[in-house]
């Protein structure tokens, strides 16, 4: 276990290198200038050249790769070319509202998907079945933006219920700050269940077929406890894959139901910064969600060995 | 039961009665496309910035009125010498900035010198050219003496980016604006809203409005059940496609104004074969401004015939230079020598005015034989192709600074145009500050363009304004890219 996680680990290191190698790479080719964007139609070359030097855009590359990718192992994100403030400050006004949305939607999907993909699983082929996997192909069809406009114009214009978009801040209270997150959360995460709950069916069919299961019901245990105790259990191992996939695609894919639901979140700010060439912004943060995505990877193999007791004597 | 109900209906109405006795509200929330990426006008070319500040935080020493009128700002009035170079400002006393400091003549040259010194970030900085000295004669005085004279000098300073600022915070405006403007500055939630609250002791006319926030709504799609469900009461820029949706529903106004965004269809003037002067004319004869107009803009906008806003003052009606004609446009590429047609790029940048109006276009000129290969690209990249390094052959962009005509004139920009008649007339303009001379150079320079056919002249953007019904006072128009809250009250 200690070798294997050593592993992981050097692993986990070497990609983030690579990450942060590849990510300043594709920043640098992608054309535009953030001076001149930042000056617009009317500025001469000159001041052009002016607020490149300030920004300190014209020292040569590798000197600027080393500088950023040194900065990151102090924990040094930088500074915004077009916010000018520090890019942490950026992430942490922006992470208090991505992660909890990010939380919030995962957490919805797996309510609402692992109930569904055992009831179908229990009636494979039946009607109730058929009709819980043709919702779940619905779900996974609808573009998520379209679904989360039809949920504003319901519940925000319709029923009055929610804010329409927008982030009050956590400053205003708890519950004005769920609350507003709520639609964007269901809107994220019904795709996400409609997926995961497609999984988790297959994965119980599969197991529901093995022989420890029809000896389980031979020796006399109801169906339900069958069905919870060994079987589910068992069919985790694809689950919790699927989930951790989904964790790092919700925290860096929420860029669409944040434009949407006009939330400052980190997608906002990565897709901002990229229209405006801010590229120390989007390279840190981008290294940040590698990060974050790499973290949730080890954390799904840890838990792997806590679903599987075979897992943990191995080495 | 019946007794409850009727002393709860009793009750609510008392309630009712009693708020609507109440004054109109005062506070707002306005939807902005854009975030600023910082609070200094002085210090980006970013309309987002003006947007939210100008007139309502920061004021410069004149200012530009809701038709595009120099009006008195931090200045009371002035006086102009004989030969034209010499300004003296009379200012406004009693004014304080935000922070509590006194605005005085210091603040002014502060501020002009600032703009116009070598390090300078201004992104105008062109207004400030002819500034020869700024001079404090006493704190109630500046006099500005210009290297030669200059008929838009009182309009320069009226742009944002030119206000006046304080030595104090001048270096603190991006994250925490401090101007002598009727709103103060309050919070910025990043990626969220900024949000404005009436300055105490502001110099001039008060304000109706208490608190205004600004609220950063980027998607058009969002726009519409924003202003529905009543989060937002004002949308002063809106989306013309969107318009369709709120425009019956007497709960809203729709307000279409003009602004001073020209669109164009800009032409790369020293790249074969559009070098040759029937080659542009035969693209204006192919452009049928009506159908873009309606692909583009929703129906919404005015067909332009040179670089001029309709609604300005000095405007020549040129759009019957070039009717849409096929046949005359082919004719012309024949004298050209290219009756075969021949095959060009047209870089579009991402509004949708360029987007949809591109598509259009390219279809057009492929009836006379231009066969268009459309490249979308992003802002930064347009700035960096299109714009600095020249490499295109056509691209469609609206020029929405105001009295732009001058940029033909310019060297180096990106239309590669060089008139030296043209050139000759601006600088004349330049030197001329009667009204009625200016006047006249300016027809003439508009039908040089149109002559030209220097880009394909389209049409004016237009400023589509949603809002409550019961709110007024918003600008109809957009001279300048601003939302001046000055004089915005909420009525019963």
């Amino acid at each position: 276990m200690a070798t294997y996680l050593l592993k992981r680990l050097i692993i986990a290191a070497i990609t983030l290198v690579l990450a942060s190698m590849v990510v300043f790479a594709v920043m640098e080719i992608l054309p535009g200038d953030p001076a001149r964007l930042m000056l617009g139609f009317n500025a001469s070359a000159d001041q052009v050249e002016q607020l490149r030097n300030q920004m300190g855009l014209n020292a040569p590359l590798v000197l600027r790769y080393l500088h950023w990718a040194g900065g990151l192992l102090s924990l040094d994100f930088g500074r915004s070319y077009t916010y000018s403030v520090p890019v942490i400050d950026l992430v942490g006004e922006r992470v208090v509202v991505s992660l909890p949305l990010a939380l919030i939607a995962l957490a919805l999907s797996t309510v609402i998907a692992i109930p569904v993909g055992v009831f179908s699983a229990g009636r494979q082929g039946r009607a109730g079945d058929t009709v819980a996997m043709g919702a779940a192909q619905l779900g996974v069809a609808v573009p998520n933006f379209w679904f989360a406009l039809m949920l504003i114009y319901l519940f925000a214009v319709w029923l009055r219920l929610v804010p329409a978009g927008g982030f009050p801040g956590w400053g205003a209270g708890i519950w004005p700050a769920v609350k507003s997150l709520l639609l964007p959360a269901v809107a994220l995460a019904l795709p996400q269940a409609a997926i995961l709950a497609r999984v988790a069916r297959s994965a119980l069919i599969e197991v529901l077929n093995e022989d420890y299961i029809r000896t389980a019901r031979a020796k006399g245990l109801p169906y339900r406890a069958v069905l919870w105790r060994h079987a589910l259990r068992n069919a985790m191992i694809p689950v919790l894959t699927i989930l951790g996939l989904q964790f790092a695609f919700l925290l860096a894919g929420t860029i669409i139901i944040e434009n949407v639901f006009y939330l400052p979140g980190l997608g906002r700010l990565v897709f901002q910064a990229i229209t405006q060439r801010d590229l120390i912004v989007v390279e840190s943060v981008v290294m940040l969600l590698v990060a974050a995505v790499i973290a949730v990877n080890l954390l799904v193999d840890f838990s792997y060995a806590v679903v599987d007791p075979r897992l943990r004597g191995r080495q | 039961m019946k007794l409850w109900k009727t002393i709860l209906a009793a009750a609510v109405l008392t309630f009712a009665a009693a708020t609507s006795a109440f004054s109109a509200r005062t506070d707002l929330v306005i939807g902005i496309p854009l975030e600023p990426p910082h609070l200094d006008p002085t210090a980006g070319a970013a309309a987002a910035i003006d947007e939210v500040l100008y007139a309502n935080v920061f004021e410069g020493l004149t200012r530009i009125g809701p038709n595009g009128e120099v009006i008195p700002d931090l200045a009371e009035s002035w006086t102009i010498s004989d030969d034209g170079k010499i300004y003296t400002f009379k200012l406004h006393t009693g004014v304080k900035f935000h922070d509590g400091s006194d605005f005085s003549a210091d603040d002014v040259k502060f501020s002009l010198d600032r703009a116009r010194a070598d390090n300078s970030v201004n992104a105008q900085k062109g207004l400030f050219a002819q500034i020869d000295k700024v001079d404090v004669v006493d704190p109630a005085t500046v006099k500005v003496t210009l290297k030669n004279p200059q008929g838009s000098f009182l309009y320069n300073m009226g742009w944002g980016d030119a206000v006046i600022v304080s030595p104090k915070s001048a270096d603190t405006n991006k994250e925490k604006p401090v101007g002598t403007g009727p709103f103060k500055f309050q919070s910025w939630a990043k990626g969220s809203s900024i949000t404005l609250v009436k300055s105490d002791n502001y110099w001039g006319a008060p304000v109706a409005l208490d608190k205004v926030e600004f609220r950063i709504v980027p998607d058009a799609a969002a726009a519409v059940p924003a202003l529905l469900s009543g989060d937002i009461q004002a949308f002063p820029f809106f989306d013309p496609d969107s318009v369709a949706q709120v425009k019956d529903d007497p709960r809203f106004k729709v307000v279409i104004g003009s602004t001073e965004g020209e669109t164009i269809l800009s032409i790369n003037n020293k790249k074969p074969p559009f070098d040759k002067l029937q080659v542009r004319q035969a693209i204006s004869f192919a452009l049928d401004r009506k159908a873009i107009i309606d692909g583009a803009s929703a129906g919404l906008g005015v067909p332009i015939g040179s670089h001029m806003s309709p609604a300005n003052k000095d405007y020549v009606d040129l759009t019957g230079l070039y009717p849409h004609n096929v046949d005359k446009a082919k004719e012309l590429l024949k004298e050209a020598g290219l009756e075969k047609g021949f095959k060009a790029t047209l870089k579009l940048p991402p509004p949708s005015y360029a987007r949809l109006g591109g598509e259009i276009i390219a279809s057009e000129l492929r009836d006379v034989g231009i066969d268009l290969e459309i490249i979308p690209v992003e802002w930064a990249q347009w700035l960096d192709q299109v714009f600095t390094k020249k490499d295109y052959d056509l691209t469609i962009v609206s020029h929405t600074e105001p009295n732009d005509i001058d940029i033909y004139s310019r060297k180096d920009y990106y239309f590669n145009y060089d008139n030296p008649a043209f050139d000759a007339i601006i600088a004349k303009l330049n030197l001329t500050s009667d009204e009625a001379k200016r006047k006249e150079l300016l027809a003439e320079a508009q039908k040089i363009l149109a002559d030209d056919a220097v880009v394909g002249f389209l049409y004016e953007l237009p400023k589509v304004g949603v809002w409550d019904a019961k709110l007024q006072g918003l600008w109809e128009n957009a001279p300048i890219q601003a939302n001046d809250l000055t004089k915005v009250k909420w009525t019963d």
